[in-house]
């Protein structure tokens, strides 16, 4: 009995038994004053911004941030959405930020989020470890059915990252973005509990 | 260009305001009714109060007025013309809500918006109300807004949503899987869209600029 809870934890391909702790990072909470002061230094990135969201790049002030993070909080109270920050193992390092929102507990469906403002840390792993994190937290701790996603279709290194985790290409909006002039599709992903646990 | 085209009257219906107090009562009804809440999608369905969902159009008239990111319409019966009503021996109540249409989730920089319709009262569906209110939201959406294109979500199960859909040029885009659980079972979640060329050229525009 006690090999199959400790394959049951392997499961989740992390050795760490810390559900919020990966191989290359871990989950803090988000304190609103630290994350305000890194996500107005994130928000002037413009790739950063056109990556993440399909908001028009504005620059706000670090209190409005700041109001926003609180007001999540507030949310996250409600159990309706979830958010990290996510810090490197090895630096101790607050390179970004993860988590759910529309939570559906009775149809056990969420919407992920996850963005990297850190440059240096884009494309080494971080953003598919945190995802891993995430995925065995919505799974095994928080028992939703499935995870959804949306992804522009110009984001080609978050596309591979998540189907390396083992989210799959459900569909995608035609022409639903307007960048520089020119249309993109938004794609969406998803990924259910039976597929995650067959990894 | 024709200024006078009217926005808001179709041939059965015209898209109107919220009536609190007298709309609050029959939607109040309707949540009685799970089926309709179920059609809609994927929110929670329980019985609400005509003072909840008062509040529910406060909230929805003070975000149109403060966000500018959605635009939410009543639908009504057009009076029938005198003729008809003397043929019929009745007098039909315009006044009265048959349902709602609106356009959520606005993207203005990339000219995108979400729609969706209901027609509330079970006895009242078929009869081509919803046909002639989602003509008259599509008109709305690329001729006053000007925008790109639309979507919309529908479950599965809504067989009768997705075929006024497809009919009306919509093309399933995505099919988000067992994203709702209803009834002991799971169900997809079908994503559509239409895209601004693709309702020039269906006959809907045609129909609607005839009117």
């Amino acid at each position: 009995m006690e090999n199959d809870v400790g394959s049951d934890l392997k499961r989740g391909k992390l050795m760490s038994n810390n559900l919020f702790q990966g191989e290359l990072v871990r989950f803090v909470a988000a304190e609103p004053q630290l994350a305000a002061g890194l996500f107005a230094k994130w928000m002037r990135d413009s790739e950063f911004v056109r990556l993440l969201d399909t908001d028009p790049a504005r620059l706000l002030s670090v209190d409005k941030y700041k109001e926003w993070f609180e007001k999540d909080l507030v949310e996250q109270q409600k159990n309706d959405e979830l958010f990290f920050l996510i810090r490197t193992l090895e630096e101790d390092l607050t390179i970004g930020l993860i988590g759910l929102d529309g939570i559906q507990w009775v149809h056990g469906d969420a919407w992920v989020g996850i963005g990297l403002g850190e440059r240096e840390y884009w494309g080494k792993g971080y953003g598919t470890d945190a995802m891993r994190i995430l995925l065995r937290y919505a799974f095994e701790e928080l028992n939703l059915h499935r995870l959804s996603l949306s992804v522009f279709e110009y984001n080609s290194r978050a596309i591979r990252s998540y189907e390396k985790v083992g989210f799959v290409i459900e569909g995608r909006a035609r022409q639903f973005l307007n960048r520089d002039g020119r249309r993109y599709d938004m794609i969406f992903m998803g990924i259910l509990r039976d597929e995650w646990k067959e990894r | 260009m024709d200024l006078n085209t009217p926005l808001f009257e179709g041939q059965l219906v015209y898209l109107a305001s919220i009536k609190p107090d007298q709309d609050a009562e029959i939607e109040s009804h309707w949540t009685h009714d799970a089926e309709f809440q179920r059609l809609l999608g994927k929110e929670l369905v329980r019985p609400l109060s005509p003072a909840q969902i008062k509040k529910k159009y406060t909230e929805i008239e003070k975000e149109m007025d403060e966000k500018g990111n959605r635009y939410y319409f009543t639908i009504r019966r057009l009076p029938l013309s005198e003729s008809t009503e003397a043929a019929q021996g009745a007098v039909q109540d315009s006044d009265l809500l048959l349902g709602f249409a609106r356009l959520d989730w606005i993207g203005w920089s990339h000219g995108v918006g979400s729609l969706s319709i209901g027609i509330g009262n079970p006895e009242e569906r078929g009869k081509g109300y919803g046909s002639d209110a989602l003509r008259l939201l599509l008109g709305y959406a690329f001729r006053e807004l000007n925008l790109y294109r639309v979507s919309i979500a529908i479950p599965e199960h809504n067989q009768v949503a997705l075929r006024l859909f497809e009919k009306a040029a919509f093309k399933v885009e995505a099919r988000r899987r067992e994203a709702i659980h209803r009834k002991g079972r799971r169900w997809d979640v079908l994503h559509l869209g239409l895209l601004r060329e693709e309702w020039e050229q269906s006959e809907w525009r045609t129909m609607w600029a005839q009117i």
